[in-house]
């Protein structure tokens, strides 16, 4: 055999604006100042409908859900560099970047008090439906990936999961399978450092999962999460290779679950403080902020009015929500089977009948 | 018309469905060029190519898992599960994803796909190679559940199965496979899904069965209507999930009588679904309790003792006498 030591070579990690700020003005895109701006809105809307679910789950009138903040960045850079023919796999803490995708706010609403015609994306949207179980949606967006291989579309699929699913063997087929088939995907695996209370110094004995890729034989790159500007680049660089034909790419973004796992979560069980305290420095907003006020492209002003904004967006579409969102107990048989069986017919019969008896309409 | 094995009837489907349709693809370990460890899918790698025909990495739920993303695209895969006793390694994609996604997305993301797998015993085969576990799948909602007896209505089911909607689970009784023989026209054929077979009509039991247990139930009617000068009605069943509860109470509420023979074993196992149909649908026509002939609850044993654990005709003909004799 040949016994030349095998070369592993090296993982590129990719910063542009760094957490005081400062840019790395080599690597700045220079993006035009309506990209920027919308991008900036981007995030603002993302931590206004975080606090506003918070505050109507403390409230009681939504469903417990996984809060995002500090991880807005992260969210939307995997989106960003997408068109409407590419594909996005969320996991269920991407509402930033499905709200940017074209999922309404009410819709998102919906889905999280719990009512069915929140769950599915919306008509337009190339989007699959994330899925509770971690990890699990991640060979499903291969899938497509594949599918779009096959009929010679030149497109790429984006599919977000973080640390702890770097630990299911189903993620690791999805990996294997995407750089086989050299399917057009962007893996991003958004590491916020915990899965509920478990750190990831007990998910992986590696101090990166860039790394992880890298031993698919995927091309990896370890980007600052709570950067915008690099997050965008990368995932940008990464659907480019894909749309043309170049295979999978795996992006490990580093950023930090600021708030709790979900609703249902204290994460003061299991964490100290003090390991919070240095991502409030390392806002992805705020830094952002600081780069438009520096170039000229947002006054502290008009900054302002973005978030006075983006906060009454989202009490509008609660208010539309309470108006609009019902329950519909007698479609649940609608959508199992394209035409449902006999049996079954008969067990939604004596359903409606169970309704009708207790007066549900 | 042709005579064909299972097997080359099965391959017989899948490539006239190919031809077909440039959306049906073949998924798989070792379907490609060696044409499937039981060779179902011999010679269609050398006609269909690569993009359609796909030998895959060496994992069951990466399989299905991206079946049901290429589903999700508007294709439609056919994925081989080498043995069933391997669609374990899948069970979450085929739980999580591929029975779900049309319910979870409200209609939006049908999964129209087909997991093939041989399943059953009879062939002296090592460890998780003879299990009949249906009653998994047939216990999950979204799921469709298919398992033929012979090359006619394999071949049939394939088809119809290929053209369905909705995610189907096609087990193949492997112990028939090679079996024998019988007419298979060239021409292209579908049986609904859903629907039982009245193999032979009678009117003092019901023997109710379906897969690699239907030809020892032959055996059994055989030998009961020329023997023992019973009237055996047999039913093979053919879907397992939806079932055809319709043909099934309609028979024993003529006959009174029924048994119902399985390779899966007893406890939550398919025969007691039939029975608890049964209670509901024809219960003031039952002249004696319902019997099940199935293996017992136990892992499938190491070949040497198989054929002491599979039902055989003789259990079977015990069964429908006990049943005749009770009053």
């Amino acid at each position: 055999m040949d016994t030349t030591p095998i070369d592993l070579g090296s993982i590129d990690v990719l910063q542009v604006l760094d957490e005081h700020a400062n840019v790395d003005a080599s690597r700045d895109p220079n993006y035009e100042r309506g990209q920027l701006v919308k991008m900036h809105r981007g995030l603002v809307l993302t931590r206004s409908f975080d606090q506003r679910m918070l505050t109507m789950q403390r409230q009681g009138e939504m469903g417990t859900f996984a809060p995002n903040l500090g991880q807005e960045a992260c969210q939307l850079g995997q989106v960003i560099p997408l068109t409407a023919d590419d594909w996005y796999s969320p996991s269920y803490r991407s509402f930033g970047a499905q709200l940017w995708r074209g999922w309404s706010i009410e819709r998102l609403y919906k889905l999280w008090a719990g009512y069915h015609e929140g769950f599915p994306p919306p008509p337009d949207v190339n989007d699959l439906p994330f899925s509770i179980v971690i990890g699990s949606h991640v060979l499903p967006a291969v899938g497509i990936a594949m599918g779009m291989n096959y009929r010679s579309e030149p497109n790429c699929v984006v599919v977000n999961f973080g640390d702890g699913a770097s630990s299911q063997g189903a993620v690791a087929e999805a990996l294997n399978y995407a750089a086989v088939n050299t399917a057009p995907v962007v893996f991003v695996c958004e590491n916020n450092g915990w899965a509920i209370s478990t750190p990831l110094s007990k998910q992986s004995a590696t101090n990166n999962l860039a790394v992880r890729g890298a031993g698919f034989g995927i091309p990896s790159i370890r980007v600052d999460g709570n950067d915008i500007l690099a997050m965008t680049m990368a995932v940008d660089e990464a659907a480019r290779r894909a749309r043309a034909g170049e295979g999978p790419t795996f992006i490990e973004a580093v950023t930090f679950r600021m708030s709790l796992h979900t609703t249902a979560d204290d994460p003061t069980v299991y964490r100290e403080q003090e390991l919070v305290d240095p991502w409030e420095a390392r806002c992805p907003i705020v830094r952002f902020e600081h780069y438009l006020q520096r170039n000229g492209h947002l006054s502290q002003t008009e900054i302002a009015r973005v978030h006075e904004e983006c906060d009454a967006e989202v009490i509008a579409a609660r208010d539309r929500f309470r108006a609009d969102a019902v329950a519909r107990p007698r479609e649940i048989f609608d959508h199992i089977y394209g035409e449902l069986p006999p049996e079954l017919e008969a067990q939604k019969q004596a359903y409606l009948d169970r309704l009708d008896q207790k007066g549900v309409e | 018309m042709p005579q064909r094995t299972m097997v080359e009837a099965l391959n017989h489907s899948l490539d006239e469905s190919m031809g077909r349709d440039d959306s049906v693809c073949i998924m798989g370990e070792d379907v490609g060029i060696n044409g499937g460890v039981f060779r179902v899918t011999k010679g269609l790698h050398e006609k269909y190519g690569d993009r359609r025909v796909m030998d895959t990495p060496l994992a069951e739920c990466g399989i299905i898992g991206t079946a049901v993303g290429m589903a999700i695209h508007g294709l439609k895969p056919v994925t081989e599960i080498q043995f069933s006793g391997f669609s374990m390694q899948a069970f979450d994609q085929i739980e999580q994803n591929m029975a779900r996604m049309r319910n979870r997305t409200q209609g939006r993301f049908p999964i129209s796909m087909v997991m093939r797998a041989p399943f059953g015993g009879g062939i002296r085969a090592v460890e998780h190679h003879s299990e009949s576990r249906e009653a998994y799948w047939a216990h999950t909602p979204g799921l469709k559940v298919v398992i033929p007896s012979g090359p006619r209505n394999a071949r049939a089911l394939l088809n119809a199965s290929i053209e369905d909607p909705d995610p189907v689970i096609f087990y193949e009784p492997k112990a028939v496979y090679r079996a024998f023989r019988e007419d298979v026209p060239d021409e292209y054929e579908t049986l609904p899904l859903g629907k039982a077979n009245i193999v032979r009509p009678g009117s003092d039991l019901t023997v109710i069965s379906y897969g690699a247990m239907m030809r020892v139930c032959n055996e059994a009617v055989d030998d009961l209507v020329d023997i023992h000068g019973v009237d055996v009605e047999l039913i093979d069943l053919l879907s397992i999930s939806p079932m055809d509860t319709a043909t099934l109470a309609e028979s024993v509420s003529r006959t009174g009588r029924c048994v119902i023979v399985h390779e899966g074993h007893q406890s939550c196992g398919i025969a007691a679904e039939i029975i608890a149909r049964l209670n509901e649908h024809a219960f003031e026509y039952l002249c004696a309790p319902i019997r099940r002939v199935t293996c017992p609850d136990l892992p499938f044993p190491y070949f040497q003792t198989e054929k002491h654990f599979l039902p055989d005709a003789d259990d079977v003909i015990a069964a429908v006498q006990e049943t005749l004799a009770w009053e």
